[in-house]
């Protein structure tokens, strides 16, 4: 059988139980697809020895009965992950020879449901950028193309490399991380699904932390069950981390009939942003009737703080980034600067650090350090939380009126040009999270499904917000949206 | 508010990030456009608002304190530039 790596989760493991396939063969599959892509530049440390030993464990214990839903599935890992002796860099030089003596818990419950890691997965640098362009590994390569041009487009950022690889079928499915969109931003920019769950479903233990208030790990895949399925997964209580709460795990994928009628779907109007582009707004439209005609009740409702959210997002990050990464001091792991003579401590550290993090990390550190230095901490940061606290009252406010879930564009345009953005200042690349970026600040649970392709046949994405810890009615609405919208187009093979 | 070169260059001290003389003028026009937006913010009424500590309305759970770790200095130093006789070594600190 060929293209075994074109299915998706559910189709996989449908056919691992019914014997069709091996999971070993699965994993082959991934791998040679893997090997012929470097061009896309998503995989960018290869464990075919590891899958291949996980898959030829997760075989086993198939053909014993009762294995789990993910169980010899081949899968990549963003590099934001540490993995147990697996390269876990976070895309920084700073890292750079970093071998983690220990596995996240998100990762680690991927390996327990019997999943089979692939390799890890390109990103921007600590997570900060929306194009994949700040990772040392270089850009991650989208697998679509503006119609029959070879301009190389973004698949979007941070979690480009997860997103190209799910696009491209290089993997079944993909782990991801979302600060400020980072998860539904490049599944919109690739036409696949990505969802961040709230905040506390998926414990952060062992994800390299960028802005901790805000991160929060999540699937990327070709659909929405397999969304449900890998995201149950996922989550769920870990003691290693305080702000993971203990709640039980529902079963997400037999949440999934379809059913939205009666459900109340919020369309707010601080989302029509001035000089939007005829396209999003039509997607969006299309969007709202489809619900609509599945039974939803369509209410027009406001969250008047949103225009508020980039700039606060943008004290809170860097400000938590700050702190996160004093960390790297070029003590305790990762790179060291090589010292002249008479060089002190202080030396050390500023070299390190001036040589191991990228321009935007360097940026971000410093602006952060900036907000909460003395005399700015009120002013900034303590502002910006203040204006957190009313951005999140917002959405309580409609969920208080009977809204079910919200719907809205998961970005302002399709995938742009790898360099495109180079000239701009830094503020026009933060414009890419206007849409997504709410989400995290208020600790909610966003999902970005494609549902259509823009005139150049580039896909684009809606986006569905949902009430804490509602994933699964979340991850059914978006279903109901999927079926509507009818997307199946993939990216034409060229790499 | 306006950056100018030496608050860069006291931002950058602070950060511990080596920035070249040069490279000031650029960073503090950077900075300026990211506070430039920013300061957005200051439209906001904020009276009475409390700063948000926690999204999830959450009391973090306590345990009891004892050891329940350790014994790990060799994975410890595993990624240590440099490691000598179980300890990180920098350099001279105290003359």
């Amino acid at each position: 059988m060929t293209d075994l790596n074109k299915l998706t989760l559910a189709e996989a493991r449908d056919k691992l139980r019914a014997g069709d396939v091996t999971s070993v063969e699965l994993t082959q599959s991934c791998l040679s697809a893997i090997d012929a892509a470097g061009e896309l530049n998503a995989f960018v440390h290869k464990t075919p020895e590891i899958a291949l030993e996980r898959a030829k464990a997760a075989d086993a214990r198939i053909a014993e009965g009762d294995a789990p839903d993910m169980c010899g599935l081949p899968i990549g890992i963003k590099d934001l992950f540490c993995t147990k002796g697996v390269p876990s860099q976070a895309a920084s030089r700073i890292l750079e020879g970093f071998l983690p003596e220990y596995e996240s818990t998100v990762s680690q419950k991927l390996q327990d449901s019997g999943a089979v890691m692939l390799g890890k997965l390109n990103m921007d640098e600590f997570a900060m950028g929306s194009s994949n362009e700040t990772s040392v590994y270089g850009n991650v390569v989208n697998p679509w193309r503006r119609g029959n041009e070879e301009t190389p487009l973004t698949p979007g950022g941070s979690s480009g490399g997860s997103a190209s690889a799910v696009a491209a079928d290089l993997c079944l499915a993909a782990t991801g991380t979302d600060t400020g969109g980072s998860i539904r931003q490049p599944a919109a920019f690739t036409g696949i699904t990505g969802i961040k769950p709230t905040y506390g479903r998926c414990s952060r233990w062992g994800v390299v932390a960028f802005a901790s208030s805000l991160d929060q790990a999540g699937p990327m895949t070709k659909d929405v069950r397999d969304a449900a399925i890998m995201l149950e997964a996922m989550c769920g209580h870990d003691a290693k981390d305080s702000t993971s709460v203990e709640m039980a795990v529902p079963n997400f994928e037999a949440m999934l009939t379809g059913d939205i009628r009666g459900k109340k779907i919020g369309i707010p109007k601080e989302y029509r942003m001035d000089g939007m582009p005829a396209e999003i707004e039509k997607l969006w439209a299309d969007g709202t009737a489809m619900l609509k005609a599945a039974g939803a009740e369509i209410v027009d409702i406001s969250l008047p703080h949103t225009k508020y959210a980039l700039p606060a997002y943008y004290v809170i990050a860097p400000a938590e980034a700050s702190s996160n990464l004093a960390r790297y001091d070029g003590v305790r792991y990762g790179h060291r600067a090589t010292l002249a003579a008479g060089d002190g401590i202080t030396e050390m550290y500023e070299k390190t650090r001036a040589e191991g993090f990228g321009h935007e990390v360097q940026r971000r550190v410093m602006v952060g350090t900036y907000v909460l230095s003395a005399g700015f901490y009120d002013a900034y940061y303590n502002r910006a939380r203040k204006v957190r606290t009313l951005i999140k009252k917002d959405f309580e406010d409609v969920f208080a009126q009977g809204v079910d879930a919200i719907l809205t564009p998961a970005t302002p345009s399709s995938a742009f040009g790898l360099g495109e953005m180079n000239d701009e200042d830094p503020v026009q690349m933060y414009l890419n999270d206007v849409f997504t970026v709410t989400v995290n600040l208020a600790g909610l649970p966003g999902i970005s499904v494609p549902t259509g392709l823009d005139s150049q046949g580039l896909p684009l994405g809606l986006q569905l917000i949902g009430r804490p810890w509602e994933e699964g009615d979340l991850l059914n609405t978006a279903y109901a949206l999927e079926q509507a919208s009818g997307f199946v187009a993939k990216p034409g093979k060229w790499w | 508010m306006s950056i100018d070169q030496s608050t860069a260059a006291k931002v950058a001290k602070l950060a511990r990030i080596k920035v070249e003389e040069d490279d000031l003028p650029a960073l503090a026009q950077e900075f300026n456009a990211v506070l430039g937006f920013i300061e957005q913010l200051n439209e906001v009424d904020v009276e009475g608002i409390e700063p948000m500590v926690s999204v999830t309305p959450m009391r973090l759970k306590r345990r009891v304190d004892e050891v329940t770790d350790g014994d790990q200095q060799e994975k410890i130093l595993s990624n240590a530039p440099d490691a000598r006789e179980g300890f990180f070594a920098v350099p001279k600190v105290v003359e």
